[in-house]
């Protein structure tokens, strides 16, 4: 059976003064229907970029994306409209995400329009219920996005991509401004829609504990490339990449008692720069000669689990 | 709460926007270079505490009452002009969505100068040097060729290091830091709370750290606020506080966190969630738990429990889970890390 989703060696370059930044830099996965695909990195590693790329917001530059078997890289607007209701994104700036000037109504009530969902009551119905369904008050519906706290917002932003029922949706951070009794109400709505509808769901999120808990598998981005991608439960038993390791070991443990040390890895990921060799080299507590100059490709562990080091 | 003077006291402070009360007498106080961390489901009134604090609540919104006293001065008495020598200067804040807080055309360095000129007179190249070093200090690297950037040219890690040169430029009293690392990658935040962390010893600068994440409360805090509708209704220091949360909502909360070490997956296990909603507290008398509140009585309906201290810098708003002698108390199912010690 054809994946849902397969993306092969993407690339997307933005240009940022007189430089190139190539923020997505050959990446390559497959999302199976019904799949949770998990995606973690460090801030600016690309991941926003990759998921808005795969829905075709931000240009792609080389590679392909294909839909349940159908190429739209380069679909026009016409041919693409049919494709971008069976693909949401609930992104990451809630704020930025939401025209200030129009009603929950609106913003909801258009999407619908857009893609010829319903007449007048059956639309209302659907508004009603998915405002309820993410734990908005009813009320909500006639009020402007400023009005709400940032995660009431955040949950506008999933009602916006669940009323569409696509088949795939990118969730950019979708619960990091929620807090854990919400975040836990989402989380288990987003299981429920998964398991009703056969949704799959490609997951950008900085909080390790969700990714472990909601993602069948994982991916891990480090400066526009995958480094490491497994099972959840193998990522987790068996870290090879030391990027990985880095992340899992800067986790702040929710035990007072239990003191932190130091931070695993140190500065910033800078992205204009040339690096040759390993991308991770510089911050590497291991690196050698060579991966100073000898780049790692993807290779497979067994199982499914792929590592971009030498020494995995 | 604590002994000696407080550094910033909120007294029964409430916030109305047209149709509804945001904060309902909220009282908390912070001590001269502690962290306290704020937290309490997502709308409960955080932000707009915050945002009262700094005197730059939205226009539609109103403080109905309270009073809100930085050092002794009460600063909801002040004049507005009077009130922009204080922002900056002795309280900063650094804002949720940091996206939206950062002028996207000004380059990093004339925002920070800008923040300098403001409250002190010098001149522009003093405080563009100054900027330089606030840079250095927040670890950016290379720093004097990073000034003239704009924000768009910084990584997530980068701008929230910049927020937070911005917000100590003049070396405040109080930073109130609305989730400043919920965008950043665990390594990252790391880094950056640690900076905070840094900069408050360094400084002798109190926090208010609003979160959601319970790990950076238990790593960076030293006591807790615990919010619910508007209400605190638990206050405690860390390591009692995650020994035994105490009011209900709190004990809620520990039990709905995804608990990283105990391998749960959704295929075979559901997340536990505080049944009903917020939206259950609006329009009803007594605790606004009371609807979701899995030991609720009758008298709990009837009026809203105060905040009672219990000693060694302790106050809950429940009546029910603090009549029972700490030994006695029925255990409560817990799937977070109180659990586990
Ligand atoms: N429109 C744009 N123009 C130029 N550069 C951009 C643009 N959008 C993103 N970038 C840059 O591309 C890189 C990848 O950004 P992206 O937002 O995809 O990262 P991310 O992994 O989602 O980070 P975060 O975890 O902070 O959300 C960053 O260096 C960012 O500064
Ligand atoms: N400008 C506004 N007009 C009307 N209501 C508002 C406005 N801003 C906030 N509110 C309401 O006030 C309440 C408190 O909002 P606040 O932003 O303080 O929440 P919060 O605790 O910071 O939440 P979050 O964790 O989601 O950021 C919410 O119910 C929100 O809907
Ligand atoms: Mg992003
Ligand atoms: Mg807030």
């Amino acid at each position: 059976m054809t994946p849902l989703l397969s993306v092969r060696d993407l690339h997307t370059r933005y240009a940022v003064g007189r430089q190139v930044l190539r923020a997505v830099d050959g990446v390559s996965f497959e999302v199976g229907r019904g799949e949770t695909v998990g995606l973690v990195g460090e801030s600016g590693c690309g991941k926003s970029t990759l998921g808005k790329t795969i829905l075709r917001l931000v240009p792609s530059a080389e590679g392909s994306i294909t839909l349940d078997g159908a190429d739209i890289t380069h679909l026009g607007d016409s041919a693409m409209a049919p494709h971008r209701r069976r693909m949401q994104m609930i992104f990451q700036d809630p704020f930025g995400s939401l025209n200030p000037r129009h009603t929950i109504r609106t913003v909801l009530d258009t999407a619908l329009k857009v893609h010829r969902l319903g007449d007048a009551a059956e639309r209302e119905r659907r508004l009603v219920e998915i405002i309820a369904r993410v734990g908005l008050p009813p009320d909500s519906l006639d009020r402007y996005p400023h009005e709400f706290s940032g995660g009431q917002r955040q949950r506008i932003g999933i009602a916006r991509a669940l009323i569409l029922q696509p088949a795939l949706i990118v969730c950019d951070e979708p619960v990091s401004a929620l807090d854990v009794s919400i975040q836990a109400q989402i989380l288990n709505l987003l299981v429920d829609l998964k398991r009703e509808f056969g949704l799959a769901y490609l997951f950008i999120s900085h909080d390790l504990s969700v990714v472990r808990y909601f993602a069948d598998r994982v991916l891990v981005m480090y400066f526009g490339r995958i480094v490491e991608s497994a099972s959840h439960t193998t990522l987790w038993r068996d870290p090879r990449h030391p990027y990985t390791k880095a992340l899992f070991a800067a986790l702040p443990s929710a035990d007072p008692t239990h003191k932190r040390g130091e931070p695993p890895i140190k500065g910033e990921l800078v992205t204009t720069e040339h690096v040759t060799g390993c991308r991770f080299h510089s911050r590497c507590p291991a690196a050698t000669d060579r991966c100073r100059t000898e780049e790692p490709v993807l290779r497979p562990l067994g199982e499914g689990h792929h590592a971009a080091c030498h020494y995995a | 709460m604590t002994a000696g003077a407080a550094l910033l006291s909120v007294d029964k402070l409430s916030v109305a926007f047209p149709g509804h009360t945001a904060v309902h007498e909220a009282s908390f106080s912070i001590s001269p270079g502690e962290t306290l961390a704020l937290v309490g489901e997502s709308g409960c009134g955080k932000s707009v505490t915050a945002f009262s604090v700094m005197r730059l609540l939205p226009p539609n919104a109103r403080v109905a009452s309270g009073r809100i006293s930085l050092e002794g001065t009460d600063l909801l008495a002040l004049s507005e002009a009077e009130m922009r020598e204080v922002r900056g200067a002795r309280v900063s804040l650094i804002q949720q969505e940091p996206m939206t807080s950062l002028n996207p055309v000004l380059s990093i360095g004339l925002q920070i100068s800008e923040v300098i000129r403001r409250h002190e007179k010098v001149s522009r190249k003093a405080a563009r040097e100054r900027a330089v070093e606030l840079l250095d200090l927040v670890s950016i690297p290379n720093a004097r060729n990073r000034i003239d950037d704009y924000p768009h040219n910084l990584s997530g890690g980068m701008r929230q290091r910049v927020m937070i040169a911005m917000a100590v430029a003049c070396q405040p009293k109080l930073l109130i830091a609305d989730e400043p690392t919920t965008a950043l990658d665990v390594t990252t935040q790391a880094q950056v709370l640690d900076l905070l962390d840094d900069l408050r010893h360094r400084l002798g600068m109190a926090v208010l750290l609003i979160t959601h994440d319970l790990g950076v409360v238990a790593q960076w805090a030293d006591r807790i606020a615990v919010m619910y509708a508007g209400r605190i209704v638990e206050q405690a220091g860390i390591e009692p506080f995650f020994a035994s949360p105490m009011h209900p909502y709190s004990r809620g909360l520990l039990g709905a966190r995804v608990d990283v070490d105990a391998d749960e997956h959704y295929g075979s296990h559901r997340l536990t969630e505080i049944p009903g909603s917020i939206a259950s507290a609006a329009g009803q008398t007594g605790c606004s738990f009371a609807p979701r509140c899995p030991v609720v009585q009758a008298a709990c309906r009837q009026a809203v429990p105060p905040l009672t201290p219990l000693g060694e810098g302790r106050a809950v708003a429940c009546p029910v889970t603090t009549s029972v002698p700490l030994a006695n108390r029925p255990s409560f199912p817990l799937s977070g890390a109180g659990a586990r010690q």
